[in-house]
């Protein structure tokens, strides 16, 4: 009876593995974890990139998860609310990574809470996709696991300064931005290409993130008399400054506002977002052939389907990293870090989102080096307000409105 | 030149809004000696009373301005009853904590209700051109109504009974209590009109600028330099330290970076707590 016993009991406590291996198996899972900020300055473009991050969710897990190694995994998200501070960003990324044991980290929205994203993940070895962040300085401070979807900040004015400058060879430029990491490094690369392109400058000067009265700007913007006024920061500051140019009757000939006038609220401001131009990483109409996933087509269709609203650049980037890191695990065949950087170090591919490559050079690790940035313009046709692509001229829908009506 | 001009008039456009908001700061600070750390608070409130009202009923936002008075008129002294009350005669850190803590609790129920994000009414007025320059239409119908505000508060400060009444208690409690002046339900009344007062300079506010839940700390720290500028307990010289800071702001702006001049006003700050410790307009308007 006892050696009976003793074999039933040993019998058991081998088979008990297994059954656990069946369970475990079934719920294969890849954790993700990022913040978004739902209430603060970054909250209206941060919630267009969670749904284009849910989108590429609900697409995976529909068809059955991610594939390792005759394996399926399916995604899962934790994320909590930033409140568009980065001391929040801090405490919840380090939570992220120790006690909800993320496997992969995206970013919150915006350079400078990325920023701070990004020294907690490379403290923690853990691959951050990054997205909604521009700003290049990040990604030369020495890392091994940071991964830029959006082409750096440093580029976003050029094609504004190209289609001016072919509009009018002698414009004239006021430099006018929010004081926060992205446009301040936007604002600096747009002053040597202006120099480049001899464009001057009449007037330069950056303003505090949270300012709602531009008046005293504007009267500033009125002396100095420029033709063309490239700046802005995101939403609230960027659509607060059209509106109080169009009220005050600036008469600038030519506006490019960065992050603002990408999202489709900005429509609300009617006759002052006409003309209005955005440094852009994507839009719906561009016609990149995608290597895998949906063509960029197929994901405005379904992303207007499910959230009753046409995605902008940030759905779109979103989608993009969680597309991007898709492919790098899959190309890895495994969950281990340093087998999905080296996978993600190799990547050269095109995705609804356009061209992905990451620079390898431990100077700029991570830094995008094969996306472009398009120049919209809101633009009426039969009477409503759209988004037309300007430029680049082989990527345009419609020939550029200048000057501004 | 005209630039300098175009700034200057319109700093003091913006100013005189900036003057009513401090003047409901200043009359409640003489009348009963207490620093209403609620103020920015109830600045937002009239902000989003504005927008509630412009939602819901399409209401002019100019015809705002009447029912927000009422409005703050009668929180204020609900405010004045649950907080203020037992702090009057009292250390002043349990004013400052007490309404410190409805300045807590109402912008925590503001974001809990509307979040942080960026909200704006639109009103649109045509604005007065002049040589390139425009002054939009809103700035000058604020500045407009808080004149005719401000005139109206002086009429009832000196010959209303009840106006009477809150200059006799801010002057001397004690003597104006001997006189029969009912000073409790003064005194309640003082802080009710503060706070309409601040009410209604949140809804002109929220004429000419978007606002957040969170806009209410900046009008509170520029209201504190103004109520220091004219004077505590002032409310004509919390209007014309409006004037002044707007206008000092109008100067300041052509000549240096726009981010300076939160540097420009609160060096102004320090130098007329050390010079003009009694504000800039004591010497005119004698507190009678």
């Amino acid at each position: 009876m006892n050696r009976l016993f003793r074999f039933a009991l040993a019998a058991l406590l081998l088979a008990a593995p297994a059954c656990f291996a069946v369970s475990a198996q079934a719920q294969n899972t890849i954790i993700i974890g990022f913040t978004v900020s739902q209430t603060g300055a970054m909250q209206v473009d941060s919630a267009a990139q969670v749904g284009g991050f849910e989108l590429w969710r609900d697409d995976v897990n529909a068809a059955g998860g991610i594939k390792i190694g005759g394996k399926s995994y399916m995604v899962k998200f934790v994320t909590y609310d930033d409140q568009s501070q980065g001391a929040r960003v801090q405490q919840l990324y380090t939570r992220l990574i120790v006690e909800d044991k993320a496997d992969f980290l995206f970013s919150p929205y915006s350079s400078g809470l990325v920023a701070t994203a990004a020294v907690i993940s490379e403290q923690n070895g853990k691959v951050m996709i990054t997205t909604g962040a521009a700003e290049g300085k990040t990604y030369t401070l020495g890392n091994k696991y940071l991964f830029q979807i959006y082409s750096p900040a440093d580029l976003y004015l050029t094609g504004a300064l190209d289609a001016l400058k072919s509009k009018k060879a002698d414009a004239t430029i006021a430099l006018v931005y929010s004081d926060d990491p992205f446009s301040k490094a936007a604002a600096a690369a747009a002053r040597d290409q202006a120099g480049q392109r001899n464009l001057k400058i009449v007037l330069d000067e950056s303003y505090p993130p949270d300012q709602t009265d531009f008046s005293a700007i504007i009267n500033k913007i009125v002396s100095a008399k420029p033709d063309g006024l490239l700046g802005g920061g995101h939403y609230p500051d960027g659509a607060t400054l059209a509106r109080q140019l169009h009220d005050q009757k600036a008469g600038v000939k030519w506006v490019t506002l960065f992050v603002a006038p990408d999202s489709p609220q900005f429509s609300q401001l009617g006759d002052a977002a006409l003309g209005v131009t955005v440094p852009s990483q994507w839009a719906p109409q561009v016609t990149y052939k995608p290597d895998f996933g949906p063509t960029p087509a197929d994901f405005a269709k379904r992303f207007q389907a499910k959230y009753n609203i046409a995605p902008a650049y940030f759905a779109a980037g979103g989608y993009a990293g969680g597309l991007v890191l898709q492919h790098a695990i899959e190309q890895a065949g495994s969950l281990d870090p340093e087998k999905v950087t080296a996978a993600l170090n190799k990547i050269d591919v095109t995705t609804m989102f356009g061209r992905t490559k990451f620079s390898t050079d431990p100077a700029s690790h991570g830094l995008q080096v094969a996306h472009s940035v398009i120049l919209s313009q809101w633009q009426k046709k039969d009477g409503d307000l759209a988004k037309q692509v300007i430029w680049p001229l082989s990527a345009a829908t419609s020939p550029i409105l200048y000057p501004l009506p | 030149m005209l630039g300098l001009l175009a700034s200057i008039v319109d700093g003091i456009l913006v100013g005189t809004v900036y003057g009513m908001a401090a003047m409901g700061l200043t009359l409640i600070w003489g009348v009963m000696n207490v620093i209403n750390l609620s103020h920015g608070a109830l600045i937002v409130a009239g902000m989003f009373g504005l927008f509630l009202l412009s939602q819901a009923f399409g209401l002019s936002p100019y015809l705002s301005v009447v029912p927000m008075l009422v409005v703050g008129f009668v929180g204020g002294v609900a405010l004045y009853w649950i907080a203020v009350h037992r702090t009057i005669g009292r250390p002043p850190l349990m004013s400052l904590l007490s309404t410190f803590a409805v300045n807590m609790m109402l912008i925590g129920l503001g974001t809990a209700i509307w979040g942080t994000s960026l909200f704006n009414v639109e009103v649109s007025l045509p604005g007065l051109s002049f040589g390139g320059y425009t002054f939009p239409g809103t700035h000058l119908m604020a500045a407009a109504l808080t004149c005719v505000i401000a005139v109206l508060l002086y009429g009832f400060l000196q010959y209303t009974k009840p106006g009477k009444a809150i200059r006799a208690v801010s002057g001397n409690r004690e003597a104006a209590e001997l006189v029969g002046i009912p000073t409790r339900r003064v005194l309640a009344m003082a802080f009710g009109l503060g706070a309409a007062l601040a009410c209604v300079s949140g809804t002109l506010i929220a004429t000419m600028f978007p606002f957040t839940v969170l806009a209410g700390s900046s009008y509170q720290l520029k209201s504190f330099v103004v109520t220091v500028l004219g004077g505590l307990g002032n409310p004509a010289g919390a209007l014309l330290g409006g004037i002044a800071l707007g206008l000092v702001e109008g100067l300041a702006t052509p000549f240096m970076p726009v981010s300076w001049t939160s540097i420009i006003e609160f060096a102004l700050f320090i130098v007329v707590l050390i010079a003009f410790p009694r504000g800039l307009f004591s010497f005119i308007f004698k507190r009678s």
